[in-house]
């Protein structure tokens, strides 16, 4: 690039504040364009994807639209806050037993315990911790707020702390690895390995029947758009402008006089609350949720999808988890056992060639006639002043 | 803009020691309110240090008070939030966010969370101000990554003004810049200092006798000579420091003879 010879401050005292700023967002272009963005999704979710999938693909769909509710929340803590969440299976797993544990009371109904537990045999009575679920007044707000409340009190103890990078992922992934052994080793009460299946109710609606799954489709895209919407909130609110910043400069957003603690903390809850939502609705969708669902392999999954897409956009985790979860199935179908191999592939290059994700490369094909992007660089203070020190004396 | 108070910065005894090695050596200084103080000396004398001890970056002993207020012991953020404002050796404006939103952020520690929630509609007037001020105005859409060396050292000047700091601390403001870039920054400091205190730490001598109201040398952790440009230029001890030995014909220029 050619040297830009900038205007020199000037020196007056106080200038009037000028009308030649121009505005952040010029006109509502932008505004039109995103109506019309959420109207195509919505015609494609509710309209386009029931008339040309059978009932088995659209279940399937709805599958992976909840895996799409985590990478929302993923490229939210991750994309915009660098914080690699690679536990989320914790959070997902928390909304899915919360929502499960309701809906086996239900089925086993007012009186009844749940079929494992009485399989299992060792119990008379319901456990103390499961009775609050038989609400719905509770177990339905616990999916979100329990996750939630799991976050915010990891998030305090560790973000305050100044654990982040490759230390807050291994973390992430102990806690993983922790919750499915404590779900394992309770199997009396946790349906352990198994998890809690066989769940054929959902607030009074047969899940067997065809109709009833299509509703929970319609429910789960719903969702998903409204999550969308409030992503784009957020990253396009003055707190997501901040959440980069510290993504990019966690120490120089200190000397603003922020607590980058709290403002990472917030961006990892909401992803906790997105990711408990979806593994709620995950749980009627499918009929089960297990350990083998939520432990560090699904963990690593939900992050492969967001970095697919491309991690720092709104609506690239949301295509990478589909596409990645699509093609898992397509290829297992017909390659079973090479999947893995292949997902690990995948991941790898695309972190080493395509850190953007596959969103870079619309980004990239945009930008050809615009200004070039700067690269990005992470910064710290110390690490850069040891880089930087010069060995200049004073000169005449 | 700013300033209802004009503070002045006091360094008392102030030691900062990385394992064993004591980098910032008992170091006192008073600089007064609405100074331009110039923090010299040479590589490794500690001047960095000192000014990451006063902005909490690492830990110090001694006592450094801005106005009434003891900043040691305290968290950046809430040093910040006294009104220190500083800048690095090395750029560190955040290159993926546009001028106007750096500026923004720099502005909004004191905001309450209804406000950040929401989104930053058209330009609050002390940034709108700032954008003036720094000549950023025209480029303010820009990602700050795109400006020129020197615009970003302006950018980040421009984020002390709307973070409100009335202690600026400049660390090699004008290190990589142009003359013409000195010359306007230079300006810029002595507008800026109106209601402000600055200390700027600067290995350039030439901008030194320029602007500098006052100038202390460090030396090895240590307060070396401190004063006026020309009683700290007529110092034999500063002068030893800089040529390594003592002074004596034949030597090489250091710059600091006038
Ligand atoms: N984090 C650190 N750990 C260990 N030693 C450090 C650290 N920071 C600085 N030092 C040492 O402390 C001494 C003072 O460094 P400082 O950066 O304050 O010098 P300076 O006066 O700013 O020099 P320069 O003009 O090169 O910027 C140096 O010897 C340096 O190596
Ligand atoms: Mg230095």
């Amino acid at each position: 690039m050619t040297a830009v010879t900038p205007a020199p401050p000037s020196t007056a005292v106080d200038p009037a504040p000028v009308s030649a700023v121009p505005p952040s967002r010029p006109g509502g272009r932008p505004r039109l364009r995103t109506a019309a963005g959420f109207a195509f999704g919505a015609a494609l979710l509710f309209a386009v994807a029931p008339l040309v999938l059978s009932d088995f693909r659209l279940s399937l769909l709805a599958k992976y639209l909840c895996v799409a509710m985590v990478a929302v929340g993923i490229g939210i803590a991750w994309g915009r806050g660098g914080m690699l969440t690679l536990g989320q299976g914790v959070f997902f797993g928390l909304g899915g037993y919360a929502m499960a544990m309701h809906l086996k009371l239900a089925d086993a109904g007012p009186a009844g315990m749940p079929d494992f537990m009485q399989l299992y045999g060792q119990l008379d009575e319901l456990p103390l911790w499961w009775r609050p679920f038989a609400s719905p007044w509770f177990a339905l707000p616990a999916t979100v707020l329990l996750p939630m409340a799991v976050a915010f009190g990891l998030g305090s103890l560790v973000f305050r702390r100044r654990v982040r990078g490759a230390y807050f992922a291994i973390l992430s992934q102990a806690l993983a690895a922790a919750m499915v052994i404590l779900l394992i080793g309770q199997q009396g009460t946790t349906g352990g390995t198994n998890g809690l299946t066989d769940i054929k109710g959902f607030f009074g609606y047969d899940l067997d029947d065809p109709v009833n799954q299509r509703m929970v489709y319609f429910i789960i895209a719903g969702t998903l758009l409204a999550l969308l919407a409030l992503a784009r909130q957020l990253i396009h609110s003055r707190y997501g402008e901040l959440l980069v910043a510290v993504r990019d400069g966690e120490e120089r957003v200190r000397f603003l006089g922020y607590d980058p603690a709290s403002v990472k903390l917030v961006a990892y809850v909401v992803a906790a609350g997105m990711a408990g939502l979806a593994g709620a609705l995950f749980v009627p969708a499918v009929g089960i949720i297990s350990p083998a669902l939520i432990g560090i392999v699904p963990s690593i999954e939900f992050v492969i999808g967001v970095a697919v897409g491309g991690r720092a956009t709104l609506l690239g985790p949301v295509l990478g988890a589909v596409a990645v979860a699509w093609a898992r199935t397509a290829l297992s179908e017909r390659f079973p056992g090479t999947w893995t191999y292949l997902q690990g592939l995948l991941f790898v290059v695309v972190v080493a060639f395509l850190p953007g994700g596959l969103a870079s490369l619309w980004a990239l094909a945009r930008r050809r006639d615009g200004s070039a992007a700067p690269a990005r660089r992470g910064w710290s203070p110390l690490a850069r002043r040891r880089a930087a020190r010069r060995t200049e004396v004073p000169a005449a | 803009m700013s300033g209802d108070r004009l503070d002045g910065l006091s360094v008392r005894d102030v030691r900062v020691s990385f394992d064993g090695f004591t980098a910032v050596d008992g170091v006192s200084l008073e600089v007064p309110a609405g100074d331009i103080r110039f923090l010299i000396g040479p590589n490794g004398a500690g001047k960095t240090t000192l000014v990451d001890a006063i902005t909490g970056l690492v830990r110090a002993t001694g006592s450094v008070r801005f106005g009434a207020d003891e900043l040691l012991g305290r968290p950046v953020h809430r040093i910040s939030r006294l009104g220190i404002g500083r800048t690095f050796q090395t750029s560190s404006v955040f290159e993926e966010l546009s001028v106007l939103q750096n500026l923004d952020i720099a502005a909004g520690a004191r905001r309450g969370w209804a406000t950040l929630a929401r989104r930053r509609r058209g330009v609050p007037d002390e940034v709108a101000a700032a954008l003036e001020t720094i000549g950023l105005a025209e480029r303010a859409e820009h990602l700050a990554g795109t400006l020129a060396h020197g615009q970003k050292q302006w950018l980040e000047i421009g984020m002390l003004l709307v973070q409100d700091a009335r202690l600026l601390l400049l660390d090699e403001p004008v290190a990589g810049m142009s003359h013409e870039e000195r010359d306007a920054t230079g300006a810029l400091l002595e507008t800026v200092s109106r209601d402000r205190t600055v200390v700027v730490i600067e290995h350039d001598m030439d901008f030194l006798r320029r602007f500098a109201r006052s100038v202390t040398v460090l030396h090895a952790g240590r307060v070396l000579s401190e004063g006026t440009v020309a009683q700290v230029q007529a110092d034999p001890r500063v002068q030893e420091v800089y040529l390594g030995h003592p002074v004596d014909a034949g030597s090489a220029p250091t710059g600091l003879e006038a």
